[in-house]
């Protein structure tokens, strides 16, 4: 008997805080049947620094910096199915509430003028990313398969999602999974 | 003996005088709508009511009902088409709903969930509105606006004080206060005014009672807004219904 072959998965954090992953955790024991289907490429749990070739990206955060629109372009070459995951993701989220406001206005406020830094300087060392002028939801960097809103989504809103997917049907929330919040 | 008009199938009453959307909910069939309110004279802005009448597209809330209508509106074409409406007005706007307090009680928040609308889907706009928060009691986010004029229609109808209006057209149209400085804080608005009670997204709100219900007992978490609506009825042809939506007077 042939073992049927696994999906693989990866994952990542771009503009967002992680929330979305530790909801992920929140599906718990499920992690265990998850695992007979799926196995992780790069992603938090495994420490892979760059995507291989994947069936399903889960990407969470929005589109900040350079280094963010780097990975997200990796992801969609690498990923057959991109999924956007969480409010960062979808809309921008937290780090959009800063689109209405200059960019330099913000840095100068935040390592300048703001009391408590001493010697303060806007950090500049080349090995930082650059940060973008605004911040941008995936859809507009790349082309997005599906979404998963909330903020972040529940782990019952992720196990539903992907096992819907990995069953091979049309990804379907519904009431009480369907969050924005 | 009543007359009828046909709505996906079934059969509807109506009185004389009733639009389509009222007569559709005193029955107890449900059409999907945002700047529609029991209380007041219909709008017919937002079109998320959008149904085809013979083939026709129209906005049920004032389309008058009439014997013999063969109506369309729980079908995909016009499901598609109300997504499609409420991603602009997400796109359009500032709804960032993790951090508003109208969070689980929002009609457009809640239409979202039932359309399953997952993400906004167009550029967003990240429009630059600041707050007004120059009242006591009474933050303006207009952040959040979707120029329904429910506000100012309370406002000028019930209250009888004209606070509100909009101004400008098209993209830069915009919820402005009747005060020679513009703020709130310099208009004769109370708490009890009717104007604070019909926002449907988190654009009026009273201070210092933010994020009070804790979530999964807020209004939307319980069930949806389609199970919700049909509970707001009698709608006569006088548009004096009780609304459940609005929040209570302090």
């Amino acid at each position: 008997m042939t073992e049927k072959k696994k999906l693989r998965i990866a994952t990542t954090s771009l503009a967002g805080c992680f929330g979305c992953h530790m909801s992920f955790l929140d599906i718990d024991e499920r992690l265990f049947p998850l695992l007979e289907l799926v196995e992780f490429d790069r992603s938090p749990l495994t420490d892979i620094k760059h995507c291989g070739p994947c069936d399903i990206g889960l990407v969470e955060g929005g589109i900040c910096n350079a280094e963010n629109v780097h990975v997200l372009r990796e992801f969609r070459k690498n990923c057959k199915i991109l999924i956007a995951i969480g409010a960062c993701a979808i809309n921008g989220g937290l780090p959009a509430q800063r689109n209405h406001l200059d960019l330099r206005s913000c840095l100068t406020e935040v390592y300048l003028t703001e009391p408590g830094l001493a010697h303060g300087h806007i950090p500049n060392d080349p090995e930082l990313p650059l940060p973008l002028d605004k911040v941008h939801p995936l859809h507009e960097v790349v082309k997005i398969d599906y979404f998963i809103p909330g903020c972040p989504p529940s782990g019952d809103a992720i196990w539903k999602f992907l096992t819907d997917l990995i069953a091979g049907k049309t990804p379907e929330l519904g009431f009480g999974l369907i969050e924005y919040d | 003996m009543t007359d009828t008009f046909q709505l996906d199938g079934a059969t509807v009453p109506f009185e004389e005088g009733q639009t389509v959307l009222q007569a559709a909910l005193a029955a107890g069939q449900y059409i999907p709508h945002l700047c529609y309110h029991p209380e007041f004279k219909p709008h017919g802005s937002c079109k998320l009511c959008t149904i085809k009448v013979n083939g026709r597209t129209a906005a049920s809330c004032t389309m008058p009902a009439g014997a013999g209508l063969n109506v369309e509106s729980d079908t995909e074409e016009l499901n598609v088409l109300r997504s499609t409406l409420v991603q602009m007005l997400f796109a359009e706007g500032n709804h960032f709903c993790p951090s508003c307090e109208k969070s689980g009680n929002c009609m457009l928040q809640a239409l979202g969930y039932d359309l399953e609308v997952h993400t906004a889907g167009f550029r967003h706009m990240y429009p630059d509105r600041p707050v007004d928060a120059s009242h006591p009691d009474i933050l303006l986010d207009f952040n959040r606006c979707i120029l329904c004029e429910l506000c100012v229609r309370a406002s000028s109808e019930v209250d009888g004080k004209n606070v509100f209006a909009l101004s400008g057209r098209g993209i830069t149209k915009h919820l402005i206060v009747n005060a020679e400085s513009g703020l709130l804080k310099d208009t004769d608005i109370a708490l009890t005014d009717k104007a604070m009670q019909v926002c449907p997204v988190g654009v009026i709100l009273k201070k210092g009672v933010g994020f009070s219900v804790p979530i999964g007992e807020r209004r939307y978490d319980k069930s949806p807004i389609s199970a919700q609506a049909l509970q707001d009825a009698p709608r006569g042809p006088e548009a004096s219904g009780n609304c459940d939506a609005c929040e209570d007077a302090p």
